[in-house]
């Protein structure tokens, strides 16, 4: 077996003599658990110097009493047996450390969310896990060791990835804070789906009245350095010292200052559009939901942040065309290649945000079969004035004015099918509700039908917004929708449902139905998320540390979530946490420093025989082998390792010492779980 | 299957990651999913740290089942180390074949910290398996081997 110390420590350990601190947590603990049975067998453990029980062991009183026993009995370790360390090692690390013990002799055991909150009907049962359980830590505790933390220096810049409204927002608070921010967003402007939007609920104002300004301060704001049709390649390090590759595709058209970096005076793009008629080739607009051309050289609207055109090279046939119409300016560049650029920063913040379902996939309503069912986003871009139609809503089939349109809610969503996705997503019924308003007062004499399961108006001034769009006059038919069906002469269409309050099937003929499709994550997203190392939930949406206490944060340090890429969110919402992850992320940048978790590895040189084995499975490369008095031994470089214990795990010589979960300490605790704790 | 013998309690030692599976194991908790209560789990950081020498360790210690469990392929938070674990898991199976245990004791899940309901069923799952195989041979108590180790 290994040595039960590390190979650092120089003095003999003393003696252990540990604390034992078990929680009630109210009733959350206490209502299944036999506490004082508990502590009465906890008192028989060896190395158990004082035993201790209270309603919070969290609280003031509870911190205090730790910290006491640690001072009056001379404790050389501490047990917590609580709730999740995933919660509150913190918490009672920073107690124990108040009490004049290194922070790292904590160990907590999960008696909550592992025990009495799953065990609620098995009393016996959760008792006798929870004696195992404090078994199991003691003996930990018992082997545990003083650690010190390193402090490493935080690179006073910033990343935020994809620049919606919540990454503009996370950007700009952060550059106001006097940090120097990289703003990543994959398309050729920034804005994100808020600039394809009409007018926002409740307040119905203008979307782009409100988004334009923002996106020309970011455009501006001397600390942000805007990076658009860019995408994050790679990331190394840790936080404080993420080392970021980004590839910025090539455009084709150089912005007035890479111009002048050639040597090109005066020159670059100017968005003067001269290029624009020229070009022979003409494809859908993406930002129209394909309803109008672009070029092959385009900008998707005449707001966009930056204001340069972009070459979509899938398209482009290099006639030369658009060289000769840019002219002297010469910011074309046909031969332009993509670029590979690397930054430092000290936090990143993910702000990629959603899309939509692919609703024809639900394949009874008819999407991409019928001319005149549409999805909202494509609602959002024939309602609004500097849309395709100038504002004016048609029905694609023939261009006429709709009279009569359904509205159908949760498409996709609320959907335990298999087919659509299982959640809300949370922002349809408002904005259907928002755009039956915008016909009402559009279309005289028009009659919106809403579908809906229930209407969810939760937020600020919701759901007065609700019986605002009941008086103005729209239809509101509780149940979903079953099937629709073309007229193929006319092209209206048959909505089938049940009407669940009158309890009957009824069948409705419209001009249009406009799909209220769910959001879901995107793949993209998804690539990123692995690049930084943060977990998503089963529907793909980023997961936050904790859903309560740690809304920004995600479980790897220094990396935050901002927006609707953690779940779906409306505007306030995405904005309300953009601040928060960018106040989150600006604190370690702010303070300068950063401490590392110590856990570390080491190597014990008299065991090491310099196999190599190591070198090979470390994924960080924070292994090596060196020549140490005349033998080979492989070194660790602290900065470098993140922790994990895959060198531990496999070295055949036991010649490996993982700080907090080194061999005999993981032993130890096998030990006391199957042996009991007598050894 | 034979009985059981009377008075025997599955022990199953489960070691588990912390940014994957304890977290799924902690949001169970939080959803109140029931699950028996015959499992004691050890936290490391990842399942890279989990050594040959542990599971074997248990199972000379008297476990009757042991579970490892920890990100899906792909979402370890050290990139790769539930790959590494994974690979070690087919030589400890066949070790411990060798030895005459059914290497259905050892087993590995992949539980991802938003999966609350999959680690209830698969704590389940092992619990009902080990019912199967009664007490491991090497059971300090009703193992038929016991006095081998
Ligand atoms: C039809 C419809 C109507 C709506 N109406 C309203 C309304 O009236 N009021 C309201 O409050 N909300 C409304 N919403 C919701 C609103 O659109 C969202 O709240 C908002 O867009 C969320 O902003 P975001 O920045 O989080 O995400 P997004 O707007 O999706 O922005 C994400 C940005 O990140 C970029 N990106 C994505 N992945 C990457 C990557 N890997 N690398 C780099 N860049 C990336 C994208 O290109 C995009 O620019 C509506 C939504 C829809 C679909
Ligand atoms: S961190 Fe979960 S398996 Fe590696």
């Amino acid at each position: 077996m290994a040595e039960a110390v590390s190979p650092t420590t120089s003095e003999k350990p003393k003696a252990p003599r540990i604390g034992v601190f078990v929680c009630h947590c109210g009733t959350n603990i206490a209502g299944s658990i036999d506490i004082d049975a508990v502590k009465e067998y906890v008192k028989t453990l060896p190395n158990v110097e004082h035993v201790n029980d209270y309603k919070y062991q969290c609280s003031m009183p509870g911190q205090s009493n730790i910290q006491e026993a640690i001072r009056e009995k001379d404790l050389t370790g501490v047990v917590v047996a609580a709730c999740s360390p995933r919660l509150h090692e913190p918490t009672f690390r920073a107690a124990t450390k108040d009490g004049g013990l290194n922070p790292f002799r904590f160990e907590m055991a999960n008696i909550r969310e592992q025990n009495s909150w799953v065990h609620m009907h098995d009393p016996a049962g959760a008792t006798e896990k929870a004696k195992d359980a404090i078994r199991i830590a003691v003996a930990k505790a018992s082997l545990l060791e003083d650690l010190y933390p390193k402090s490493v220096p935080v690179e006073h810049a910033a990343m935020v990835v994809g620049a919606g409204v919540a990454g503009m927002q996370a950007a700009l608070d952060l550059a106001n804070s006097g940090i120097k921010t990289y703003l990543i967003e994959k398309a050729p402007s920034i804005g994100g789906r808020m600039s394809q939007l009409d007018k926002t609920f409740p307040t119905l104002d203008c979307s782009q009245c409100i988004l334009t300004p923002k996106m020309v301060d970011v455009g501006r704001a001397e600390n942000i350095v805007l990076m658009v049709n860019s995408e994050v390649e790679e990331v190394e390090g840790y936080i404080g010292n993420f080392d970021v590759t980004i590839r910025r595709k090539a455009t084709g058209v150089l912005s007035p200052a890479e111009a002048e970096a050639k040597g090109i005076v005066g020159g670059g793009c100017t968005g003067c559009g001269d290029c624009d008629p020229i070009c022979p080739v003409t494809k859908p607009n993406e930002f129209e939901m394909g309803m109008a051309p672009r070029k092959a050289i385009y900008i998707y609207h005449p707001q966009v942040v930056p204001l340069l055109y972009t070459i979509d090279w899938d398209s482009c046939v290099k006639c030369g065309l658009c060289v000769e119409a840019c002219g002297d300016k010469k910011a074309i560049d046909l031969e332009m290649q993509d670029e590979l650029v690397k930054v430092k920063v000290g936090t990143v913040i993910l702000a990629t945000g959603f899309e939509v379902f692919p609703i024809e996939t639900k394949e009874e309503w008819g999407y991409k079969r019928y001319d005149n069912v549409i999805t909202s986003l494509e609602f959002e871009r024939l309602i609004c004035a500097s849309g395709p139609t100038g504002g004016h809503l048609v029905r694609p089939s023939d261009g006429e004015t709709p009279m009569r349109v359904a509205f159908v809610l949760c498409a996709g969503s609320r959907d335990s099918t298999g087919v659509g996705k299982p959640y809300c997503s949370r922002f349809c019924c408002m904005y259907s509700l928002k755009h039956a308003h915008q016909i009402i007062e559009k279309i005289p004499g028009v009659m919106p039908y809403i579908f809906y399961m229930d209407i969810r108006s939760f937020g600020k001034a919701y759901e007065e917004f609700y019986y605002r769009i009941q008086d103005e006059g729209a239809k509101f038919i509780r149940g979903r929708v079953s099937n629709i069906q073309e007229d193929p002469v006319t092209k209206n269409l048959r909505v089938y449902a049940e009407d669940t309050l009158l309890g009957r099937p009824m069948e409705l003929e419209v001009d249009m139905v406009v799909l209220a499709a769910a959001v879901q994550p995107t793949e993209l997203t998804n690539k990123t998320r692995k690049l930084f190392g943060v977990s998503c939930s089963t529907d793909g949406w980023l997961l936050e540390a904790h859903p309560k206490l740690n809304p920004c944060g995600t479980t790897t340090a220094g990396v935050f979530v901002a927006g609707a890429c953690q779940s779906p969110k409306d505007i306030p919402d995405s904005v309300a946490s953009a601040e928060g992850a960018a106040s989150a992320a600006s604190i370690p940048i702010h303070r300068g420093e950063v401490e590392l978790e110590p856990y570390y590895a080491m190597c014990v040189e008299e065991k090491c025989a310099g196999c190599g084995l190591c070198v090979n499975l470390c994924p960080y490369s924070a292994l090596a082998l060196i020549e140490k008095d005349g033998k080979t031994v492989m070194q660790v470089t602290e900065a470098k390792c993140k922790g994990c214990g895959t060198c531990g795990g496999f070295c055949p010589g036991g010649a490996i010492w993982m700080n907090h979960f080194a061999t005999p300490q993981i032993v130890a605790q096998i030990d006391a779980f199957l042996l009991g704790g007598e050894q | 299957m034979a009985e059981n013998p009377e008075g025997w309690q599955p022990r199953i030692l489960a070691i588990i990651c912390n940014w994957c599976s304890y977290a799924g194991a902690d949001l169970a908790g939080g959803a109140r999913i029931q699950y028996p209560p015959d499992v004691r789990a050890i936290r490391v950081m990842c399942t890279g740290r989990v050594d040959a020498l542990f599971i074997m360790k248990a199972f000379t210690d008297g476990a009757d089942s042991v579970l490892i469990s920890g990100c899906h392929f792909g979402d370890c938070h050290y990139l790769e180390g539930n790959y590494k674990a994974a690979k070690r898991m087919f030589l400890v199976k066949s070790l411990l074949k060798n030895i005459g245990l059914d290497d259905r004791r050892l087993r590995m899940t992949f539980v991802s910290a938003s999966e609350g309901a999959k680690w209830a069923k698969v704590i389940e799952d092992v619990v009902n398996v080990t019912h199967e195989l009664g007490p491991s041979p090497f059971n300090k108590e009703f193992g038929e081997l016991k006095e081998l180790v």
